[in-house]
């Protein structure tokens, strides 16, 4: 195993981070804090408490995973479109690196400062509201499964894409609206009966209910479905990535 | 000497095209090799085949016996690969690209070793310099320090002096001999003949992704080294009926010259054909001798194809 050259592209990767921090940072942190001023203080007020949560605190955990997901695949994209495109990458490829210590490099590093991220974001919301988190275990586990997974879903993206406008296609077209459709900001027992049916067809749902139940206690679905859903996302994405490897697609003309 | 790298009826097709066709070629421990042919003519895809940036169609290659699909890792270690164009991440350091290149290969980082190679190319002052504040010329130098961050012990370079300015020429020239001296196994792609001749100790014609010959360059310069010697007639001449008939001779520009190729000093055949042609009473104006270049014996080979 050449754990080295993970280890190298991971540093690197992390080093591309470290250049930007202030963008990186800033932006969710600002961003963040306007979501707890409009919706928090200004309408969360007329708004109830959602099964016993205040409205504040319910949707820190969507704003969470609202930031993980669009990062990680962002970062990741990003991480490995970048030398493809600038050509760099013919350094990976032709040393001698296994597709899997590539994988390991560029990924965790996606899914490293997606989590740093999160982290910000959660350490923001408490300067808004107080939580008592119910199971912080549950809740480490789930940052790390959801920044893994979608950064590994990232990847596969930066891969596939041939431009910039593909790059970002997917992450505007279909993830943003999965997640503000899968309940970031509402319990979608607050949907009427059909769009209650549609939400469940909605893979984010099944996320962001579980990770907000390791905040509260409380959920829609059984953590139990929202764990085997990350999991079986997780498997796709390395079998995608396992396959893109094998056939040298997109990378080995 | 020891062959290293052995490529037994490789192909490569793009759609259609057939950018290598059934290449075998052995490349010897530390020999300069220089991989000669005109655009297009497949080189980029040859290396990248032997380094693992494409994949060929058919074939095997093997570089010390390990084969390149199989056991890239064992291959892929020896190797160091300076690409034609500038493929630079231009946000990173010059140290921190070096860094990068030799983690790649698995190495713990060595402050000596990248000084003393970004010294030798002149790039030490530039160390913490982002690159794309970099000259042409520095990210040419760059390239090749990233390609020996990790001392490889085959270095492939191509096409190392395209467009870059004479001084800079000289410096890659005398780096590849330097590295040559420690034993590196070097393969180069050029379509400067200069650059092979000046170099390499054995060439090989590349021609639509076919080799078309593989020669110790002494070997071939020495082979293909006839002269040719131009006689400039006075009149016109219909034919050579005066004479017996000979390959080495012939009657270009309508007639006003004779065109004499690969004549034999040694047994006079020169002077016996200025007297055959006194003797006729063809009188002429001028004679002229010139040696064939390797650039002649490309052009011949390339266009006889
Ligand atoms: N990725 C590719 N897809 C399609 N055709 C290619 C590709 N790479 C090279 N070719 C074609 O293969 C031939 C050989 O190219 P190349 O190896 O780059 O030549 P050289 O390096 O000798 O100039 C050319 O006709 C080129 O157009
Ligand atoms: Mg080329």
């Amino acid at each position: 195993m050449n754990i080295q050259a993970a280890i190298t592209i991971y540093k690197f990767e992390m080093a591309r981070f470290r250049r930007t921090i202030f963008q990186s940072l800033v932006a969710p942190i600002i961003t963040t804090s306007l979501y707890f001023v409009v919706f928090g203080a200004a309408i969360g007020s007329k708004i109830e408490t959602i099964n016993g949560v205040s409205y504040g605190s319910f949707i820190v955990p969507g704003l969470i995973m609202l930031y993980l997901m669009t990062e990680s695949i962002n970062n990741a994209a990003f991480g490995i479109y970048f030398p493809k495109f600038v050509g760099s990458i013919f350094e990976v490829l032709s040393a001698p690196v296994s597709s899997l210590e590539a994988t390991v490099g560029y990924v965790g590093a996606a899914a490293s400062k997606s989590t740093i991220i999160g982290l910000m974001i959660f350490l923001t919301s408490n300067l808004f509201v107080n939580h008592d988190i119910k199971y912080p275990l549950v809740m480490a586990i789930f940052i790390i499964l959801t920044a893994i997974t979608f950064s590994l879903f990232g990847f596969i993206i930066g891969i596939w894409a041939q431009n910039w406008e593909k790059l970002s296609i997917i992450p505007t077209l279909l993830v943003t609206p999965l997640v503000f459709l899968g309940g970031s900001f509402y319990s979608i027992d607050m949907l009427p009966e059909f769009w209650q049916k549609v939400s469940l067809l909605n893979p984010v749902f099944y996320l962001i209910s579980g990770f907000r139940w390791s905040f509260f206690g409380t959920s829609e679905i059984p953590i139990a479905l929202s764990i085997v859903a990350i999991l079986s996302f997780m498997a796709i994405c390395l079998a995608v990535i396992a396959i893109i490897f094998k056939t040298g697609y997109r990378l080995r003309t | 000497m020891k062959s290293q790298i052995s490529i037994e009826n490789v192909s490569k097709v793009f759609g259609r095209h057939k950018a290598l066709n059934n290449v075998s070629l052995e490349i010897k421990e530390g020999e300069i090799f220089a991989l000669l042919g005109p655009n297009g003519a497949g080189k980029t895809t040859l290396i990248s085949a032997i380094c693992g940036l494409c994949r060929q169609s058919s074939g095997n290659i093997k570089v010390n016996n390990f084969d390149t699909l199989t056991h890239y890792k064992e291959t892929r270690n020896q190797i160091g690969l300076v690409p034609q164009e500038l493929p630079l991440d231009g946000f990173e350091s010059v140290y921190n690209s070096c860094q990068f290149s030799r983690g790649l290969f698995g190495l713990k980082d060595s402050r000596d070793h990248i000084e003393k190679i970004l010294k030798t190319l002149s790039l030490f002052d530039k160390r913490d310099e982002q690159i794309f504040g970099l000259s042409g010329g520095m990210k040419r130098r760059l390239l090749i320090a990233k390609a020996l961050a990790h001392e490889p012990k085959i270095l492939f370079l191509d096409e190392p002096t395209a467009g870059v300015d004479v001084s800079l020429r000289r410096d890659i020239w005398k780096l590849i001999e330097d590295q040559k001296k420690m034993g590196v196994t070097i393969i180069l792609t050029t379509h400067y003949i200069e650059e092979a001749e000046q170099l390499a100790d054995r060439v090989g014609i590349i021609n639509s992704g076919e080799i078309i010959l593989v020669k110790e360059k002494t070997a071939l310069m020495s082979e293909f080294s006839k002269k040719t010697t131009f006689i400039r007639l006075s009149k016109k001449l219909k034919n050579l009926s005066f004479m017996k008939k000979n390959k080495k001779i012939s009657l270009t520009e309508n007639g006003m010259t004779l065109k004499l190729v690969g004549i034999n000093n040694r047994s006079n055949e020169l002077q016996s054909i200025v007297n055959l042609l006194s003797q006729n009473g063809i009188a002429f104006t001028e004679i002229n001798t010139v040696d064939n270049s390797l650039e002649d014996i490309f052009l011949d080979l390339v266009e006889t194809q």
